[in-house]
């Protein structure tokens, strides 16, 4: 399995649920898409869960900064929820842990963003 | 380590085709040697991920997914060494002279994190110009003895 996305909304947050593998190809570019996508929508508040991601390399790093980037630019927020130990360890070692708003519960996740 | 049953001593070899679906591949058979040999999996979560970094720069940055150019991959264990080699035939890099990815102004770089990962997660990384073209990494891990009571 590659990489499934899936988008929700919580009042005005647009929750999107990752499931799979974020590596380069198609993965990563799905990803991208999506995040560009929610972008040119002008959605401001995007809520990443990462919990049932499996997987992670430096491309899937680099989309979430992409994206990160992308939105903040924007005007908008994202922050990410559920990252298990190894997502979580990839952006403690890229410095990137605290880079990130990281949240273990969803609602309180919801309630953070301005 | 130290369990009778698991190989001393084994090693592959493969030719492989500069496809995305042959990163897929070097790490299975990476990780498959590794888990043979008795890393636990911490270890075969880090060997992957660096074997597929590694096979990402030969494939995409090495052989440009030129379908005449093949990537060598061998791995092999010998006792607590666990050791990967893999070869392009690209036009060579210089893996001494690449930006930190940790610095302020690098931080929220899109790329550029591969070769850090790779060090990271490995005991040893060597790279370099083989002949007649192309560029050849050496990743090493050591597997640590299991102390029995």
């Amino acid at each position: 399995m590659s990489v499934k996305l899936s988008t929700r909304q919580v009042g005005d947050v647009s929750v999107v649920d990752v499931a799979g593998r974020i590596t380069l190809g198609e993965g990563s570019s799905a990803l991208r898409e999506s995040l560009r996508d929610m972008v040119g929508k002008n959605q401001k508040k995007i809520l990443l869960n990462l919990g049932d991601v499996s997987y992670i390399d430096s491309s899937g790093i680099g989309e979430l900064v992409s994206g990160f980037t992308s939105v903040t630019n924007s005007g908008g927020q994202l922050k990410l929820l559920n990252l298990n130990k190894r997502v979580k360890d990839l952006l403690q070692i890229t410095k990137l842990y605290t880079v990130f708003d990281v949240h273990d519960d969803e609602a309180s996740a919801i309630r953070s963003f301005v | 380590m130290g369990d009778p049953s698991r190989p001393a001593t084994e090693s592959i070899e493969r030719s492989l085709d500069s496809t995305l679906e042959s990163v897929d591949r070097a790490e299975e058979l990476a990780v498959a040697l590794a888990r043979r040999s008795g890393f636990d999996e911490e270890d075969l979560m880090k060997i992957g991920l660096a074997v597929r970094e590694s096979m990402v720069n030969a494939v995409v940055h090495g052989n440009r997914y030129n379908e005449h150019k093949k990537v060598r991959f061998a791995a092999s264990v010998n006792g607590n060494r666990f050791t990967v080699r893999i070869a392009d035939q690209g036009e060579g890099f210089d893996y001494n002279n690449l930006p930190d990815p940790l610095t302020p102004e690098n931080l929220l770089r899109t790329s550029g994190r591969g070769i850090f990962l790779i060090r990271s997660f490995m005991d040893e990384f060597q790279a370099r110009h083989v002949e007649p073209a192309g560029t050849e990494v050496t990743l090493v891990k050591f597997a640590v003895s299991k102390q029995i009571p």
